[in-house]
Formats: C-alpha cells, structure tokens, sequence
C-alpha cells in the first residue's frame, strides 16, 4: 500500500522532521565555530548533561502541552524537593532514602494539587501553576529558614546513593543522563504505546468529545500533573545529591527551559500533537545551543539570541507541518 | 418486527425545558422508530441544540419523559446515553483532527495487544476495523488508518464519526446538521450514509434547517418553532415551499426566496442589494 513515495512524504510530515534539520544544522553550527573541544568527549557531556536535567523535566511538560496544559510550577517544586531532602537527610541527619522519598512526595504532592485545581476549576491551567509556584516558592523559604536558619542547607550523601544520582563517568558524563534515558523510554511507552496515551492526545484535541468518548479526563489530568510534579522533584534529589547542598533559588531557569525544548520539538502549543522523539530532540537542540556558545569566541549572550530565533523559527514550522500533514492527506487520489 | 414497528425506540412525551426563567421548550412529543428518519427542522433558536442536549444525555428534561423502548429513563451524562445506544454526531464530527483515523475511532475503546508484560495499543487492529468499518459505508477514498482525521473532507469525517456510533452498538443516530458546513457534493455523501443506516435498521434522528436534505432522507418530519413542534408529519404530505414557510412561521418565506431567485437570474446571478 505504500510506495517509495508515500513513504518519504510520510517521513517529511512527521512532525519530527523540522526539530532533527534544526538540530543538524544547531549542531554543524557549533561543531564548526566551537572549535575542536567541541566535538569530542567534553563537549559532548557538556551537553549532553544540561539535556538530561531540562530533559526529564521536558518530558512530563510535553505531555501536558499535547493535552492542552501547561505547567509552571516545576521551577518551585525543583528546589522545593532538593531543600526537603536537604532538610531531612542533612539538617536533622535522617537515612537519605527517607530524604529522597520525602521530595519526591513533595513533588506528587503539588501534582496532585495542581491536577486538582486544574479539574475542578475553570481557571486557565498557566494561571493556575503560577499561583501554585509562587506558594511553593513561598513555603520552601519560609519553611527553610524557619528549619535551618539560613537559605541554603547541606548534605553530604552516602558513597551508594551519590553513584545512583549524582556521580559522573570519567568525571564528565553525569549518571542523569541514564535516568534521562530511562524516562524517555517510560514516557515514550505512555505515550505512544500504551492506550493511555491516546487519552492524551484527545484529551488535548477536544476535552468535551475526550470525556464523551468515556476517558476518565479528570483522572488524566491528575496524573499528567503528578508526573511532571515527580520529575521535576526527581532532578532536585539529583542535583542536590551532586552538589552536597540546596539553595531556594534554583530552579526558574526550568520553567521556560523545559517549555522551550518541547516547542522546538515539535510539540503544538494549541495541544493534540507531539511525540517523545520530538521533545527529545528539541531538548538536545536547546542544550547544544545553551552550552555550545561557551565553546565559540562568541558573547554568550548570543546564545540566548539564537534559542530565542530557534523558538521562533520552531512556533512558525509547527504549524506549517502541520498544515501540511492536513493538507497532503486531502491530495491523495 | 410488529413490535419494533409498533414501538419507538426513543420518543419524547410531553417534554418541558427551561432555563432558569427561561422556558425554552414546550410540550415536546417526537418519536422515531427503527429504520426511520426523523427529520427535526427548525430555524436557529428554534429549540434544536436544545432537544439534541436533551435526548443525548446533556440536560434533563424539566418536566416529561424520554422513553427507550417504550420506558421511561434518564440520562445522567452524555456517556450513559451512549452506553444505551444513543449516539451524538455534532456538525464537525465530533473527532480529532490531529489524531491518525484508526486511533481517533477508538479513543476510549482502544484496542490492545499484549507485549512482554504489558498491554499496548494495537494500532494495526485498531487501522484495520477504522478502515472496514468506513469503507463498509461507501467511503472508499479511505484506505490508511495511519491518516490524519483532519486530512479528510467534511463529508469524510461526518461518514467516519457516523461509521464509528455504529461500530460501537449504536441504535439511535442524533446528526447535529452534518450537512450544514458541507459543499452540495460532500452533503450528497452524507446523505447518502444516513440511507444506508437506516437500511440498516438505525433509527436516525437528523436535524436541519435545509430542507431539500431532509426532504431526500426523511421519513418523518418534525417542525420546531420557537420551542415548540409547530408540525408533525409524514413524507410526501407537504411541499418543500409548505415546509419552508413552516420553519419560517409562517412567513412566505418560499415566495420571498423564488423573488430572490427570479432577480439573480435577470442579472447574472447577483443578488439583489441589502439597503
């Protein structure tokens, strides 16, 4: 049923397509100008390390934008969760596993919350993890320094529990780049294999006729949230395991990264359309861009210009793939 | 088969709607019957998206009754009116259209396969049943589950959500003007389908406010003026221009459209100017 042609028009309107020309091209680009550190084993954990952090949180955040949400609040619940296990495992100098649990549940938690705002309200979703962004942001530093007294709380993890989350091979390549792995293919599972999945993708492509159809939207909802609520706490018990301590202001950065890498992967900002591999390779796009330009003589600050043109660029083929992957079906004798 | 014909499948008795202070409909009595068309006609406002909420499961009827089968039932939501066999195809077709057909059509449903230890979406499955199940319906333009549900005409994608209630154990059809968006070729297309799901013994409600499409699939007519049946009756008892005028209340609307017409063809198809 399908020809050599077919084929490749199928290739070119995966919606996949536009995000890999541009990360051949953001590659070729640093590859060139970054000179010859670049392009081996340094650059490549450079960047390589930064995907990993924004890119487990990427993930979850793709798959609220393809159900139509979006999700601000991982920036607060990042260092929410890094000060928890600080909190517990260094301050009060309980088992670390307790810490670990204890942020991640931080981080279910406001899922939960956010999911149950986003249900059972009609407030827009943006609105909605804002508030609850700025209420985490505000408890982790009330809480913190009525705990530990200052801003920032310590740790020194166990030989075992620093090489599952935070030891680094050859003193370049940090061990989240194979939990970034793990979690693309447990998300690419969700999302493309199982039949929960396609509740995402209706869900984002009409939420009325989605509920109709018999989809429990609701619980879906909650369960995106809490997801991307656990990744962002799960990158907290990372770097506050790397890094022996935790600060209140990590952690913004995230919220416009992540949102960032999705759109260059592809994902539509009006929900209905995305896929893992997209938001995967818009993440690599987005950290090569990020760290690249420390390799180049050029000012750093043009980095932020360039993702700045990418993000544009990727809003504007977006739509055009998408446009022609409705159209191109029509044409078909 | 006395019995199917001497019971409706779904029938409206003595149903009252109001919003509020708002009496929107009055006294509703409609009945449809297995392989029969009811054609609800009426202007906008008339009470049509009302009666539709009504019989899918949105609101509740205020005062009155929906019988199935001839006994009373409510419907708390859309999805226990569909569990009982009443499906709602809204004027776009209701689907996704960024979603591929064969996973569009079973949204909610989807079918599965074992791998390793887990379930997965059996897309070749879901594809291949999309596919027949539209095909079956005369569409035979469609031939790769794979597609995009927004690729397809207007008419395609009417055929494929009206070819899905059916795959799902339909057996009351509510077609929201599936022809209202549609050019005279997609809207034959469309008519067509609802022939052939009343051939196949779907009782279908099709509502409208052309009535040169109802006049082509419709068994019985039901005239709804601002909220109430103004005229019930059965193919071939009225004129297009009686029923025009009908919808219009009363007005000599035919009249005021064959004017319209005379005065376009006299000067090359232009319609005559709004002062």
């Amino acid at each position: 049923m399908t020809d050599s042609r077919g084929a490749f028009g199928r290739v070119a309107r995966r919606p996949e397509t536009g995000s890999f020309l541009g990360l051949i091209i953001t590659y070729a680009f640093f590859a060139l100008f970054g000179g010859q550190v670049f392009i081996t084993a340094p650059g490549w954990s450079s960047w390589l390390n930064a995907a990993a952090e924004v890119g487990i949180v990427a993930l979850p955040v793709g798959l609220l934008m393809i159900a139509g949400l979006l999700d601000i609040s991982v920036g607060a619940v990042l260092p929410a969760s890094s000060l928890t296990v600080a909190i517990i495992s260094g301050h009060y100098d309980l088992p670390l596993p307790l810490g670990i649990a204890g942020g991640l549940a931080i981080g279910l938690a406001v899922g939960w919350i956010n999911g149950l705002l986003v249900t059972r309200t009609t407030i827009p979703s943006l609105i909605i993890t804002i508030g609850t962004m700025f209420g985490v942001m505000g408890l982790t530093l009330g809480l913190t320094i009525l705990i530990a007294g200052s801003t920032g709380v310590f740790i020194v993890p166990d030989v075992v529990t620093k090489s599952i989350f935070g030891s680094a091979i050859n003193n370049m390549f940090q061990v989240v780049i194979f939990w970034w792995a793990g979690f693309v293919a447990a998300v690419f599972f969700l999302l493309h294999l199982s039949p929960w999945g396609n509740w995402v993708f209706a869900l984002g492509g009409d939420r009325d006729s989605a509920r109709n159809a018999g989809i429990p939207t609701d619980r879906v909802t909650i369960q995106l949230y809490m997801l991307s609520g656990f990744a962002a706490a799960f990158v907290g018990v990372t770097q506050v395991i790397t890094f022996g301590s935790a600060q209140v202001a990590a952690g913004s950065s995230f919220i416009f990264n992540s949102i960032m890498c999705v759109v260059i992967g592809g994902v539509l900002l009006t929900g209905g359309a995305g896929s893992v591999v997209g938001i995967v390779l818009g993440t690599i796009t987005f950290a090569i861009v990020n760290q690249g330009i420390f390799f180049t003589r050029l000012d750093p600050n043009i980095g932020s210009i360039i993702i700045g043109a990418l993000l544009l660029i990727a809003v504007l083929t977006n739509d055009g793939f998408r446009k022609l992957a409705l159209s191109a079906s029509t044409k078909k004798a | 088969m006395s019995a199917t014909k001497s019971t409706p499948i779904l029938a409206m008795r003595g149903v009252n709607k109001s919003f509020g202070p708002h009496d929107v409909l009055h006294d509703i009595n409609l009945e449809v019957r297995a392989g029969e068309v009811l054609c609800l006609l009426g202007d906008n406002g008339a009470g049509k998206s009302t009666v539709i909420r009504l019989l899918s499961g949105v609101h509740r009827p205020t005062s009155g009754t929906i019988e199935l089968d001839g006994k009373p039932v409510g419907f708390d939501n859309p999805r226990a009116a569909s569990d009982l066999g009443i499906a709602t195809v809204h004027q776009f077709g209701g689907t996704f259209p960024l979603m591929t057909i064969g996973r569009s059509f079973f949204v909610g449903a989807e079918p599965t396969r074992r791998w390793g230890p887990f379930k997965v979406f059996d897309r070749k499955k879901a594809n291949a049943i999309a596919v027949k199940a539209v095909r079956d319906f005369g569409i035979t333009r469609i031939d790769d589950g794979d597609r995009l549900v927004g690729g397809l005409s207007g008419g395609e994608r009417q055929s494929l959500a009206i070819a899905r209630a059916v795959h799902f154990g339909a057996r009351v059809l509510i077609l929201d003007e599936p022809t209202a968006a549609l050019g005279v070729k997609q809207a034959s297309h469309v008519l067509r389908i609802v022939n052939e799901a009343k051939r196949r013994g779907l009782a279908v409600i099709f509502i409208t406010h052309q009535v040169t499409h109802a006049m082509a699939v419709g068994d019985h007519f039901a005239v709804l003026i601002r909220g109430a049946v103004a005229a019930d009756f059965r193919k071939g008892q009225k004129t297009r221009e009686e029923i025009t005028d009908l919808m219009a209340g009363g007005e000599a609307m035919a009249e005021l459209e064959a004017m319209i017409e005379g005065y376009a063809a006299s000067q090359d198809g232009h319609a005559p100017q709004v002062a």
